[in-house]
């Protein structure tokens, strides 16, 4: 197991012994990165940057366990049989995104238990964006077309993160992601072209969660602390402001074919800078959201946290039952 | 009897659109004996569908995720079969119809419960399913043939599914021994009223398969199961049943009422 030894090494790091492989291991690391080759989970690596791995995959995955919810919200509500068969597609696909997730995180050395601990002791974060309600079935257009949108902008290029099982799991991630995006499309295109009581369900959830989709990309560079030391590490491609204007020149002409409107008066084609200009963000609620101030933050933990725990007499049971059934086979190849 | 024209080979991907768009419209009857199938399997499903994002481990939020899809799968498909006899669509029937209209037996309305309950309720439903299902591939009805031949497979993963969690939860440790012997009494009422025959399947002959005819095999597979996990048939209660005459339990009314609340408060709109 070379993850476990590199913690070791990892901690040793801590008290500042450095060995004459670490040395040559850093090198190699260096030599890989600056050729924006993969690194994997055998090969040396900085202690930070597995740390940084761990911090970023965990809660990637966190988020979309999480992210489960707020949809699965409507799953029995579903408006037509088409709808709830592709409503529960999509949360299944946010489970297995889940899972491959947490294997890759598993990879650096962490266990699923340990994180999921982290996850309903509020240690480890999730993306604040889950911490907003679903009270309408547009809801379901609007996390797919924003949520999700914002999402591709943010994961296309961690596909070519330097981590292999990370960019490896991103590239399967991002297909289904697209694919989601375009039913949240969709699913408002057909509510904006429905009854004026299912355009105005449309515009109303893109009102609540065009700011919120925005903030997803994080806070602005000049207060990213993370930010630049993920870059030179191939983790990071593109700066959070970058990103943000490619989601608001991307989905500004998509609005424009949907019939809706953005939320947002300081949109206007900026022909100097060859993007679209928008407003600022109320940073302060974002801060507050993530603090755990959001408006269902206690509720997602709480749903987790039940479902862990009303589930543990059945971990339990498989784990015993697993047990028994190897000790059956141990005492057959034994007689 | 072959009321239909469109001819579908076994194992083809068989969809509800396709069906709507293709088949010829099913005699009276046979649209009710595909409402039956269809309601059993749509009222699974809104209670699998439950389960996401509840489920003990995330592989079974995966799996019943799965199941759940594959009985809305077959649900759409008998639905949308059905519907066409009287003009309608697998929204007008999945949406638009109240309690005593649902013809699903009771069995798959009880509530999730514990996970033992709801692994109850799949272990007693995939066994009779796959049972059922199996025959009906050799329906005179070639679209009721073509669902089940494509649906069989599918029910056939979900009988592997809940066999293997009878057995770990049985012989597992004493609380889930406790708990499946607690969720198989509390389903097993239900299991008499899925093997009764009556007047519209006695009247379809061929096209359809009288339950009863079932009842054999499903108590073989499911005892030989129930006794490698050392676990009794359970005794005692059994329901009066009445589901395929659209007599519920207390528990549909809410379940449809849930279902329902969206499309019944926009009864103009498409989605």
């Amino acid at each position: 197991m070379a993850h476990q030894a590199s913690d070791t090494r990892a901690s040793a790091m801590g008290t500042s012994v450095t060995t004459e492989s670490d040395s040559a291991g850093q090198a190699r690391f260096d030599e890989l990165i600056a050729a924006d080759q993969r690194i994997e989970p055998a090969d040396w690596m900085p202690d930070a940057y597995r740390k940084t791995l761990i911090r970023q995959i965990s809660q990637h995955a966190h988020s979309e366990i999480i992210g489960m919810q707020p949809e699965g919200n409507w799953i029995t509500r579903a408006p037509s049989l088409k709808r709830k068969a592709i409503l529960m597609a999509k949360v299944q696909d946010e489970a297995g995104h889940g899972l491959y997730l947490y294997s890759a995180a598993q990879t650096l050395g962490v266990g699923r238990d340990r994180m999921t601990e982290d996850l309903i002791s509020g240690k480890a974060k999730y993306s604040s964006i889950f911490n907003y309600p679903t009270p309408t079935w547009a809801d379901m257009g609007s996390i797919g077309w924003l949520v999700d949108g914002a999402a591709i902008c943010n994961q296309v290029p961690l596909c070519r993160a330097s981590y292999g099982p990370y960019g490896r799991a991103m590239v399967r991630i991002c297909k289904e992601e697209s694919f989601h995006q375009r039913q949240g499309f969709e699913i408002l295109l057909h509510l904006s072209r429905g009854t004026a009581e299912q355009k105005a369900m449309a515009q109303e959830s893109v009102n609540r969660w065009y700011a919120p989709a925005l903030m997803m990309f994080g806070p602005p560079d000049a207060d990213s602390p993370n930010s630049a030391q993920s870059m030179a590490w191939n983790i990071k491609r593109f700066s959070n402001d970058d990103l943000r204007q490619r989601f608001v020149d991307m989905i500004v002409p998509q609005a424009e074919v949907l019939g809706l409107t953005l939320p947002d008066p300081a949109i206007r084609w900026n022909e100097e800078r060859g993007h679209y200009d928008y407003g600022d963000l109320d940073w302060d609620e974002f801060y507050e959201v993530l603090k755990g101030r959001g408006p269902a933050n206690a509720i997602r933990l709480e749903r987790r946290r039940q479902a862990h725990e009303d589930g543990a007499w059945v971990r339990e049971a498989a784990a015993a039952y697993a047990a028994r059934q190897q000790a059956s086979v141990v005492e057959r190849i034994a007689s | 009897m072959s009321d239909t024209s469109f001819k579908i080979s076994v194992g083809e991907a068989l969809t509800a659109e396709q069906i709507t768009a293709q088949a010829s419209k099913p005699t009276d009857a046979v649209a009710r004996y595909a409402l039956r199938l269809g309601d059993d399997a749509l009222v699974l499903a809104q209670r699998l569908g439950w389960w996401i994002a509840r489920a003990p481990e995330l592989e079974e939020d995966i799996a019943l995720g799965n199941i759940a899809l594959d009985q809305l799968g077959h649900a759409r498909s008998f639905l949308s079969y059905a519907a066409l006899a009287w003009d309608k669509t697998e929204d007008d029937l999945a949406y638009f119809r109240d309690e005593h209209e649902f013809t699903n037996v009771q069995l798959v309305e009880q509530p999730n419960g514990d996970f033992a309950h709801a692994i109850a309720r799949q272990f007693i439903v995939a066994h009779f399913q796959f049972e059922l299902y199996r025959r009906l591939t050799g329906s005179s009805n070639d679209m009721l043939a073509a669902i089940a031949a494509k649906a069989v497979k599918e029910v056939d993963y979900h009988r592997d599914h809940a066999t293997q969690w009878v057995l770990r939860l049985a012989l597992g440790t004493e609380e889930s021994r406790r708990r499946m012997i607690a969720g198989l009494g509390v389903m097993w009422p239900y299991v008499e009223e899925l093997f009764e025959d009556d007047e519209l399947v006695t009247s379809l002959g061929d096209a359809a398969v009288p339950p009863s005819t079932l009842r054999e095999d499903f108590d073989r597979a499911v005892g030989a199961v129930l006794a490698e996990a050392e676990l009794d048939v359970p005794q005692g209660f059994v329901a009066r049943g009445g589901g395929r005459r659209g007599v519920h339990t207390e528990f549909l009314g809410p379940l449809l009422a849930e279902m329902q609340v969206l499309a019944r408060a926009h009864p103009e709109a498409t989605w």
